[in-house]
């Protein structure tokens, strides 16, 4: 339509042309902070609370697999496809679908539970963030449609922040249609500038962290 | 400026609810800006300010290229770049591909850029239910009405208005409690979102080495928007455009801190096209919709294209002392606050609202607190430059021009100057008399003189001028 | 300003040609009618060592605008980038130049502190006159808790939008009230003013000065 059209008036508004290479960008800004392992789930777990997240550290799968099963008390919970989760014995845990891959049954599974329990691709420790991308292991509805969402995430997978993020994957674009980075319940303050939380995303979130 | 603008400002400053509850929900969010950008909480915040507008400013010069970068990737990854250069352009793309679909149900983001192009105006005068999903948006769009702030949309509502609106449009009982309220919402959104054909969102950025448009919200509608349909339609200024993901480390940790304090927003979307592979779930169709509509007028314009560098934080409006008594219903356009009245003249015309360039007594805290270091106060000043040869040209503003004419000239004669200072006060009642003149001088009984003098009084003129007395030592 | 310059040594000299830096007229859009003006002031301040200016506003038109003045005249912008780095605003020639931070001052009196816009976005002063007052023998200065808004004048901002100006003066008022001064000092003439008509209105016994009244005080 107006392609062709628009690139010629950028062009002549910059005084540039066609093919045109561009002048070398600034130089990307990556800094890495240096944060053992107990900082950064420490810093994430501080984090996460300060967001009025719920947080629980522990030594092993089984124990994740315990604390969850606590958290859930057998309501109807949807878990994604990550295969932790399974190794945890998270999945076969009372009133927990898992295994969908349908899109229609992972969208009805997930609008009716109580819980929608993830693992997460990352977290970030400096914000208290998950990073989460949508692949056959996770979908993106299971940490959105519940009410509540958990999380269980292996301590290795605490990155310092976003520009360690950066860092390891440039390019999220080449794995994932969609990466989103989660920092705490769903939350408004439209309205007198009063806040509440859980307005379409989920109200409330664990993060257990595992390791 | 138009008896519109004067009327709209009139009316903000005589409501005095209002008043408050602009100046404290502005001043809440300036505290918890500047809590986040504190030297002790983020020592780097001027380095990443100076960052982000070397990033801007190089993107921007190299728009083209990076547009092209952007749309292979956007191509590769199985979306689809819509390139539109004006509102009717956006509206007749969705509108086609609504058709096509047999699309009836749109749910909505925020996006100012479709306030911009009146999309739901559009969309439903066609037909198509068109629905906002941000409870504030939300709000409005149930009023008829526009935006009130950037990122705060509905700071002017109180929880009655909202109560007695959700009662007259959804058929509710009356609620007055907030938490209530927003439930009630999160209900009729919900089967919204779960029945939609199509999800339009705006972009706060659009990454041109991802082919990726980014969403930063709180509530989790822009994720439902972009997750739940199956087509997602994204509508971006050509503006919005960075080089890498990676220089979102620099402009994420801007973006929330300045516009409300959080070091990140609950929800960053990262969305480089429909569902992939064995993705489960995620829209078939992606589109992103690269808007003009006067921004490459702007673009050519090498002083004021520095007004594109803007990410929307909204933290302008919030330190803007002027802002803060007019609010965001009495600017001409959907852009309120200082940015609004840089970019609308350059949109619509310096004539379309001829006194917004002046409406600011250029205190600069709009540039001290914009996170891309835009020179507001100077672009405001060649606006106003433009606003007066603008006014010559077409014949207008005679008076004044004449007055400043004949001022220049009383500045450049030194001996005429003093002549003038010695006649005013000759004329003038003795200084232990006057106290500061209040009254108006006869020859001098103007509207604006009156105006001006009602809030302040002139000093007297002293017995002894300065030059005087210097000479007398 | 002048007696205290001399008092802490200085050979003041005031041209009698001078009128105005040109400020009014830039900031209401009239260019050319601001270049002339300019122009004037080049002339009369071009051999001056020093040019010493009582107000902040005044100072940042001289020293970040008249450049833009002169985009087709090398001679002018020449004149004027020369005279940038000579022009001072009062408070800073003291401390930076003059190197001095007590000028032997003495007045009994609770003050607070407005910062002027100019004088602080654009001139980067904020500690600087504190240093000063608080040398001054009897004075007490309190802090407003809004020290850094905007009085409202903005020169033809206040005719043109007197209701706008109006309302950011009262702004301001409440705050120096809330600070319990009894005197409210600034470094620009026109915001003293814009001030002081407002605390007239509201038939308020505080009053402004200029920081070199105070520092001229004995």
């Amino acid at each position: 339509m107006s392609r062709e059209n628009i690139l010629h008036k950028v062009r002549t508004a910059l005084g540039r042309s066609a093919g045109q290479a561009p002048a070398p960008p600034p130089a990307a800004r990556l800094r890495l902070p240096e944060m053992d392992a107990d900082a950064r789930v420490n810093s994430l777990m501080a984090k996460v609370a300060a967001l009025a997240g719920k947080t629980r550290r522990v030594d092993s799968p089984q124990a994740a697999r315990d604390y969850v099963a606590a958290l859930l008390d057998g309501r109807r919970t949807v878990a994604s496809n990550a295969p932790f989760l399974a190794e945890c014995g998270i999945t076969a845990l009372a009133g927990v679908r898992s295994g969908i891959s349908a899109r229609e049954d992972l969208r009805q599974a997930c609008a009716s539970a109580d819980l929608g329990v993830t693992c997460a691709d990352y977290a970030l420790a400096d914000t208290g963030t998950l990073v989460m991308l949508s692949s056959r292991e996770e979908a993106r509805l299971i940490s959105l449609l519940p009410p509540v969402h958990v999380a269980v995430v292996p301590q290795a997978r605490i990155l310092t922040g976003l520009d360690e993020l950066f860092t390891l994957l440039p390019r999220p674009a080449e794995q994932t249609s969609s990466m989103v980075l989660i920092t705490g319940p769903s939350r408004t303050a439209d309205i007198e500038q009063i806040l509440v939380r859980g307005v379409h995303g989920p109200g409330e979130i664990h993060v257990v962290v595992v390791g | 400026m138009s008896v519109v603008f004067d009327e709209k400002i009139h009316q903000t400053l005589d409501d005095s609810k209002l008043q408050l509850a602009i100046y404290t929900a502005t001043g809440r969010l300036m505290e918890k800006r500047r809590e986040a950008v504190a030297a002790g909480i983020l020592p780097d915040y001027q380095e990443l300010r100076t960052q982000a507008n070397d990033l801007k400013k190089h993107t921007i010069e190299n728009l083209d290229y990076y547009l092209e970068q952007f749309e292979a990737n956007v191509t590769a990854h199985g979306g689809k770049v819509v390139y539109c250069k004006d509102a009717t352009e956006v509206a007749d793309f969705v509108l086609s591909l609504a058709r096509e679909r047999g699309a009836g149900l749109i749910v909505k983001s925020k996006s100012m850029t479709t306030e911009e192009v009146d999309l739901n105006e559009r969309l439903e005068h066609h037909h198509l239910e068109s629905v906002e999903t941000d409870l504030g948006e939300y709000i409005l769009q149930l009023a008829h009405e526009r935006p009130y702030h950037i990122v705060a949309p509905a700071l002017h509502k109180t929880r009655y208005q909202v109560a007695d609106l959700f009662t007259e449009k959804l058929g509710v009982p009356n609620e007055t409690v907030i938490e209530k309220q927003t439930m009630i919402a999160r209900g009729v959104l919900r089967q919204k979102f779960l029945a939609a054909d199509i999800g339009i969102s705006g972009a706060n950025f659009l990454v041109a080495d991802s082919g990726a448009v980014v969403l930063v919200e709180n509530e989790g509608n822009a994720r439902l928007t972009t997750s739940a349909p199956k087509i997602h339609v994204a509508v971006a200024g050509l503006e919005k455009m960075i080089p890498r993901a990676q220089d979102l480390a620099v402009f994420l940790k801007l973006l929330g801190r300045s516009a409300t304090g959080q070091e990140l927003t609950v929800y960053t979307s990262f969305l480089s096209g429909p569902r992939r592979g064995e993705e489960i779930d995620g829209p078939d169709e992606f589109y992103v919709v690269l808007l003009d509509n006067g921004r490459t007028r702007l673009l050519a314009d090498r002083d004021k294209r520095q007004s594109l560098y803007c990410i929307r934080c909204g933290a302008c409006l919030n330190h803007c002392p002027v802002y803060r008594k007019i609010g965001g219903h009495s600017f001409p356009w959907v852009y309120s606050g200082p940015i609004g009245a840089i970019i609308t003249p350059q949109f619509l015309g310096v004539t379309h609202e001829p006194g917004l360039p002046f409406a600011s007594s250029l205190c600069g805290a709009c540039a001290e607190v914009c996170p891309v270091k835009i020179d507001i106060p100077q672009v405001l000043l060649d606006l106003r430059s433009e606003v007066k040869k603008t006014e010559a040209r077409e014949g207008h503003g005679k008076l004044e021009r004449l007055a400043f004419r004949i001022w220049a000239w009383i500045m450049r004669h030194p001996g005429i100057y003093e002549m003038l200072g010695a006649m005013a006060a000759s004329v003038a009642p003795p200084a232990e008399n006057a106290g500061w003149l209040r009254d108006v001088p006869a020859a001098f009984n103007l509207p604006p003189v009156r105006a001006w003098l009602s809030q302040r009084d002139l000093p007297p003129p002293p017995a002894r001028s300065f030059r005087q007395m210097w000479r007398r030592r | 300003m002048a007696e205290v310059l001399e008092r802490i040594g200085y050979e003041v000299d005031f041209p009698e040609a001078q009128t105005c830096c040109g400020q009014p007229a830039f900031n209401t859009g009239y260019r050319a009618e601001a270049r002339e003006v300019a122009r004037h002031f080049l002339g009369v301040f071009r051999d001056a060592e020093y040019v010493v200016v009582p107000s902040g506003s005044c100072t940042s038109m001289i020293t970040h605008h008249f450049a833009e003045l002169f985009p087709k005249e090398p001679d002018m912008l020449a004149a004027a980038h020369a005279l940038e780095t000579r022009v001072w605003e009062f408070s800073k020639f003291l401390l930076e130049v003059a190197k001095v931070d007590d000028v032997g001052a003495r007045l009994e009196e609770v003050v607070t502190f407005h910062d002027s816009c100019h004088a602080l976005r654009e001139l980067g002063i904020k500690q600087g006159p504190r240093r000063l007052l608080s040398h001054v023998q009897g004075l007490e200065l309190r802090e407003m808790d809004i020290p850094e808004e905007c009085c409202g004048f903005g020169g033809t901002f206040s005719v043109k939008f007197p209701g706008i100006s109006g309302g950011m003066a009262r702004t301001k008022l409440d705050s120096i009230v809330r600070s319990g001064a009894r005197a409210v000092v600034a470094l620009d003439a026109s915001c003293l003013m814009q001030i002081q008509g407002a605390l007239s209105r509201a038939g308020l016994p505080i009053r402004t000065l200029h920081l070199a009244e105070v520092l001229a005080s004995r």
